[in-house]
């Protein structure tokens, strides 16, 4: 059962995110959305919104760079394993507090604003209510790691982490004896992999860094098979900033 | 240079009836679903008034359009590339729909099937978002019809910047003039440059600015960074959508709906070849009254021999030029000076163009001079402030609106001498600098208004565009996912939207 929760079923959620995620842009791109409902009601949702998204986007820095970092890249660093679970649980702390407390005013809107819950799709309140509960439970493993601030237990994860991701199979046998509380939020986490291209959660993908980098502000598209004579400007888009 | 060509167009506010057929039509035609039907692609306000969404030429209030930095570049109001993606979280200067009013329908229903009753059953409203019912409906599309609420509320108005407006209060001098909005299709469109996706975008061979409903992911930037509110957010779909001046239309040589139906034949399409690449520098120069001229700059006269040698090599085709030497929008724009952008001080070079309405005259002693040998009234004295029509259409310059109005009261008074007295007035003419000539043709597209002057369309080239025996046997316009067969009646993606029972209380 470890393995397969451990083991396997990583291998299962990597795919249907992956191939979930290319066939909804491929195949229904216009379901492709924030799926915003500032408009209408704009109460709640600012101080509720930005909090969540920064906190959200913390954790998930935090993750993934704490999660998929070669161990040997942070010793060559001389980053102590000590040091790197205090930052984690410090940091993470504070962003996942930050995080769950947006989300909870998120929730809160989304369940009893008549507005907001009328026009919300179940998977738009079941994937809410499953993300607060990954919050909680992420929160919850600060406790078990502050009993082990060493680091010794966060190198499991690691190891595991880096494990799946190089076909380690061995890899659900680094975690066998962590805390049960990890264990749990491992699975949530892999079950939200899953259902991630089913829901709105789709819209992180496409998060407009671009944007930062377009020539100038407008865009003007043509759809002439020949293109029209070059000139001293780009054609596509012609710079207004 | 670089020139382009669009469909551009021009509203004859002096014959506008209010009669919102236009509005009608339109909605009919492209909002009639959920999400957006609150959205109104084209909506007929009553100024002076607040307007829909509410205080939307406010831009105090909702950072539209575009501010010139210090540096004289241009960057939208609501900010540059990164205060905009800093507020993607939630969008600071984005209304809320109340702003707009919260759509409603009625229990229709009820009136059929309410069972006996000691009092007569009525149809209550109910919300189309929550399907709950509405106790009292505080706003709609167009609450402020022909003056309606108290003046202290419409007094708001943007538009009375610099007018005493006190005395408009009073019964004895009130005014009032119809609004009819569209999206203005601007050559320096802030929604286009707001869209963090890159979704929305401007057409190169007719200026159409459209929204990828596929690209769109709803950031809601746009609806914050367009002036004049006309890009609206689907709360039902999650995307983002605005007039799309009825390109399939337009593409086949029609007029749009709003234009087509139009009962006053107020609406005008024409085409307008403009320079490109003087785009950015006209919608910066420093000062807001220059805007006006500055957009004129940028059109191009297609009677100037070089102008077409240079639109043909740019790609424009032979017909359109033809059309754009015909264009009622160049008439009325360029030759007359009688049609204004709305609100050139957005700096968006909007592309939907207004001739000012005339009004009776304020002071009663003085009306009798009206048409009477050629006389005219000073147009200052007209019951509109010339100030509240110049602060719509050019910046607060007066001194254009003022011209046109006399050029407009010029042709009634040349037109009635000539029909009414048989005389031609050459000297009514000549003092607003025109040739009887010119009145002549200003009466035929501005007065008469013939089908085929009003609308001078070329169809698009679509053979420049696309292989069309590729076409053959090929499906039409659809919503989703074009001539896909892959997709069946479920999604695994999307679930339908929510139907809400309407259940009808029994009171």
């Amino acid at each position: 059962m470890h393995n397969i929760l451990f083991g396997v079923y990583p291998y299962i959620a990597l795919t249907v995110l992956l191939v979930g995620s290319i066939a909804r842009y491929e195949r229904d791109p216009f379901t492709w959305k924030s799926g915003s409902s500032q408009l209408l009601r704009r109460r709640q949702l600012r101080i509720g919104s930005v909090l969540f998204h920064v906190g959200v986007l913390i954790v998930f820095a935090g993750h993934f760079v704490g999660l998929l970092t070669p161990i040997w890249i942070f010793d060559a660093m001389k980053i102590g394993h000590g040091f790197k679970q205090v930052m984690a649980v410090a940091v993470g702390g504070v962003a996942g507090v930050m995080a769950l407390i947006g989300g909870l005013i998120l929730l809160h809107r989304r369940l009893l604003d008549p507005r907001v819950r009328a026009t919300s799709s179940f998977a738009d309140t079941a994937i809410l209510l499953l993300l607060m509960a990954q919050l909680a439970l992420g929160l919850g493993t600060i406790f078990v790691s502050l009993q082990h601030l060493d680091g010794h237990e966060m190198t499991k994860f690691m190891a595991w982490a880096l494990g799946i991701f190089t076909f380690d199979s061995a890899a659900a046998g680094y975690i066998a004896d962590v805390h049960l509380l990890f264990k749990i939020h491992l699975v949530l986490g892999l079950t939200i992999f899953v259902l991630f291209p089913f829901t709105r959660l789709v819209h992180m993908l496409s998060a407009p860094v671009r944007f930062m980098f377009r020539p100038g502000f407008q865009i003007v598209r043509s759809r002439r098979r020949q293109r029209l004579p070059k000139r001293s400007r780009t054609q596509q888009t012609t710079a207004a900033e | 240079m670089r020139v382009r060509a669009q469909i551009g167009k021009v509203l004859n506010l002096d014959k506008c009836i209010g009669c919102h057929t236009c509005s009608v039509t339109c909605k009919n035609v492209w909002t009639s679903r959920d999400g957006v039907e609150y959205a109104w692609f084209n909506n007929v306000e009553t100024k002076p008034g607040v307007g829909y969404p509410k205080d939307w030429e406010n831009q105090k209030r909702w950072s539209g359009g575009w501010e010139r930095t210090r540096g004289g570049g241009l960057q939208p109001r609501q900010g540059g590339k990164w205060r905009i993606l800093a507020n993607i979280f939630a969008n600071p200067d984005l209304p809320e729909i109340d702003d707009y009013y919260e759509p409603f329908d009625f229990d229709y229903d009820h009136l059929q099937s309410a069972p006996e009753m000691e009092h007569f059953p009525t149809a209550r409203p109910r919300s189309k978002i929550t399907g709950e019912r509405i106790e009292k409906i505080e706003w709609g599309p167009n609450w402020e019809e022909i003056l309606g609420g108290e003046f202290s509320k419409r007094s708001q108005d943007y538009n009375f910047e610099g007018v005493q407006k006190e005395i408009y209060g009073e019964y004895e001098n009130t005014f009032m003039m119809y609004l009819p909005r569209l999206c203005e299709h601007c050559l320096n469109p802030t929604c286009v440059a707001s869209c963090p996706s890159g979704a929305i975008y401007k057409r190169e061979e007719d200026g159409v600015v459209l929204i990828d409903q596929e690209k769109c992911r709803g950031w809601r930037m746009c609806v914050s960074g367009c002036p004049y509110k006309k890009v609206y957010y689907n709360w039902s779909t999650g995307k983002s959508e605005k007039c799309t001046f009825c390109y399939p239309r337009i593409e086949s040589g029609q007029p749009t709906v709003c234009s087509e139906t139009c009962v006053g034949r107020i609406r005008y399409l024409g085409v307008m070849l403009y320079d490109a690449d003087a785009i950015e520098k006209a919608a910066s120069v420093p000062s807001e009254q220059d805007l006006y001229g500055a957009q004129c700059g940028l059109f191009l006269d297609p009677h100037d021999p070089a102008v077409q040698e240079l639109a043909l090599a740019d790609g424009v085709p032979e017909d359109w030029i033809e059309a754009a030497k015909r264009s009622p929008v160049w008439k009325m724009a360029m030759d007359w000076k009688v049609a204004f952008p709305l609100h050139p001080e957005y700096r968006t070079l909007p592309m939907v163009w207004y001739v000012p309405p005339l009004s009776p005259i304020q002071n009663a002693a003085e009306a009798g001079l009206i048409g009477h040998d050629g006389a005219m009234p000073d147009v200052r004295n007209l019951r509109i402030p010339l100030r509240y029509l110049a602060n719509m259409l050019t910046a607060g310059d007066e001194e254009p609106v003022a011209h046109a109005l006399e050029r407009m009261l010029a042709m009634r008074a040349y037109m009635r001498a000539k029909t009414v007295d048989g005389v031609i007035d050459e000297g009514v003419a000549a003092r607003v600098g025109l040739q009887p000539s010119d009145i002549e043709a200003m009466y035929k597209v501005m007065a008469l208004a013939d089908y085929e002057d009003r609308f001078v369309i070329p169809t698009t080239h679509r053979e420049v565009v696309e292989d069309a025996y590729n076409l053959r046997g090929g499906c039409g316009f659809t919503d989703g996912n074009g001539c896909s067969t892959g997709v069946s009646g479920g999604s695994l993606f999307a679930p339908k939207p929510k139907k809400y029972p309407s259940p009808t209380e029994v009171f």
